[in-house]
């Protein structure tokens, strides 16, 4: 029985030891160098006593990274991405957390490290990778090992402004890969192109199945999201046949036009998800691309990267939406109306979701764990844990699960999950803000800040930048004289959602 | 030239686009903006932009925006 994630590796560099596993446009990484350095990673973190214990891997997107998550994992500890474009204080707040023992940086992120007040053991990469492999220590880690032993923590926005960090295991993660290979087919000719970021569990979609089955993973540079037929270029340049994008991203090339100029013609299949994908441009997609298969994946982070899968099989009305389907074998979904019963046939509920899958709760946050890991309300029999995401659904006529919306002030914006409530957290520690407000423009996907306090919007953009993700930083900011308040004092959320859809 | 400062500006209050012209290279701008810039742009000027031009050179600063946009108008 596999326990362990890195059993994939192990199986797969016997049968391809030189085929490419990793690349981007400067280097690749062979599974057989994979696997040496991650080894070599292992027993370098092992000689320091480190087991067990959060490892920050702080280093940019890049094949290393993902070799150094490997080594992690072989030294019985579990990474935590941290990406180099995050803000200052958003890291520091992760640090905080977790008090790691241990950082791994590359050499461009060495003197970096040095500007926080971290005094931790520093590692750096290029290092490790030189410390001799001992299989002995190597075999005996694994033997102590089992599979429910953490590998990794991804930290997912949160609403009182702390970034949650959510702790996954290797049997968590095989699950899923096991699961997500079988729909969406993935062999030994499988190129990806990844477009998510290493610091979130979208990644595992390609790094995992590609040590699976001995595929390769080329890693797009960012900046080529921006820019449409630059990135068609790349896919049929590295003949990349298998993306799981965002809809952002897709949307970005068909919108522009990119498809009429170029296709990406090696591409098969395409799933995305995160985000509802607008029926005009999955048409344009599916215009050029009309042997390719689509398919629509749904999941909350907590329950290990995706858990609905959706392959479009027919044609849909412009104002309709894509469902999410039906679980992936070994999950169960079960929709909860307010009184934790099964909602009529057809009425909403809440997605909850039963199976191997659950990861293991929020770091060092047994409340917050509590909350939304809880007893199965239809069960008083014994133990069963299922994890409520707090998304609403339903199923429509065909039996196909539906998602309708967020009951709380959660966003999803350029694939992104994002709490509002962590935006105006930021803002009020601004010392000039007095109050302060988010709203999201789900029609033209904008995050607008409202504000009262005696600081322009151009300072206010300033400081957030510093505080914030990129992709967190509201995209329209005002100010107000004073804040529209419910007649119980709370912001009136709705006038200023009318105050806005009237500008 | 002025609609284009407003434009960008709204996007991001906090930089000066009279004299940045380091949009892309100093990743000031991200995608979303791009998303956001070529629409308002389509609208104000009653234009479509090619994909072709979507390239990082026409968008490293308002004045390379604003040859194109000029460059756009003549052809149509």
């Amino acid at each position: 029985m596999q326990k362990n994630v890195l059993e994939y590796l192990e199986q797969t560099v016997h049968r391809v030891p030189d085929k490419i596993a990793y690349a981007n446009e400067e280097i690749g990484l062979t599974f057989k160098e994979v696997y040496e350095q991650s080894r070599a990673i292992g027993t370098c973190l092992n000689d320091k006593e480190l087991y067990k214990e959060p490892i920050v891997v702080f280093m940019g997107k890049h094949p290393a990274t993902i070799v150094t998550f490997y080594g992690v994992i072989y030294s019985g500890n579990y990474y935590v991405p941290i990406d180099e474009e995050m803000p200052r204080h958003r890291i520091e707040l992760i640090f905080q957390s977790l008090n790691p023992k241990a950082v791994i940086c590359n050499s461009d992120t060495l003197d970096v490290i040095k500007t926080f007040d971290y005094k931790g053991l520093v590692f750096s990469y290029e290092d490790m990778i030189k410390t001799s492999v001992r299989d002995d220590i190597i075999r005996d880690i694994r033997n102590k090992q089992i599979d429910t032993d953490p590998i990794y923590i991804v930290f997912t926005s949160g609403s009182t402004g702390v970034p949650k960090g959510v702790i996954a295991c290797h049997r968590s993660v095989i699950d899923y890969i096991e699961s997500l290979s079988e729909v969406l087919k993935f062999n030994e000719e499988t190129v990806f192109g990844n477009q998510t970021p290493l610091y979130v569990d979208a990644c595992l979609k390609e790094l995992y199945p590609t040590l699976k089955f001995g595929a390769t993973t080329y890693l797009i540079p960012k900046n080529l999201f921006m820019f449409p037929l630059q990135l068609v270029e790349f896919l049929n340049k590295y003949q990349i046949n298998t993306v799981c994008w965002v809809v952002s991203a897709l949307t970005m090339i068909s919108a522009f036009g990119a498809l009429d100029k170029e296709t990406p013609k090696y591409l098969h299949t395409i799933a995305f998800g995160s985000e509802v994908f607008p029926i005009k441009q999955f048409k344009l997609w599916k215009k050029h691309l009309p042997n390719a298969r689509f398919v629509n994946l749904y999941g909350p982070t907590e329950a290990t990267g995706m858990s609905c899968y959706y392959e479009v099989n027919r044609d849909f009305e412009p104002n309709e939406a894509i469902p999410i389907g039906r679980p992936f074998n070994n999950t169960e979904i079960i929709l909860l109306d307010e009184n934790r019963q099964i909602p009529k046939q057809g009425e909403a509920g809440e997605i909850c979701i039963r199976g191997t899958s659950l990861t293991l709760g929020y770091y060092k946050n047994f409340e917050k764990t509590n909350e939304v890991f809880i007893q199965n309300p239809l069960n008083n029999k014994y133990p069963e844990l299922i994890y409520c995401t707090g998304d609403l659904g339903k199923y429509n006529d065909r039996g196909e699960l539906i998602f309708i919306s967020r009951k709380d002030n959660q966003i999803k914006h350029m694939g992104h999950r994002i709490e509002l409530g962590e935006i105006e957290a930021a803002v009020h520690t601004i010392s000039e803000v007095k109050s302060a407000c988010c709203i999201f423009d789900e029609i033209k996907k904008k995050i607008v800040l409202y504000y009262v306090g005696d600081i322009t919007t151009a300072n206010i953009a300033l400081k957030l930048k510093e505080k914030l993700p990129r992709y967190m930083v509201p995209n329209v900011i005002e100010a107000l004289d004073t804040m529209p308040l419910t007649s119980n004092g709370k912001v009136n959320r709705v006038l200023l959602k009318e105050k806005y859809n009237n500008k | 030239m002025e609609q284009i400062i407003k434009i960008l500006s709204e996007l991001h209050p906090d930089v000066d686009f009279e004299t940045c012209d380091t949009l892309i290279d100093d990743k000031i701008i991200d995608s979303f903006d791009i998303v956001t810039i070529i629409s308002e742009l389509c609208d104000e000027f009653d234009i479509t932009i090619p994909v072709e031009e979507i390239i990082p050179k026409n968008f490293n600063s308002a004045k390379a925006l604003h040859a194109m946009v000029e460059r756009l108008i003549e052809e149509e």
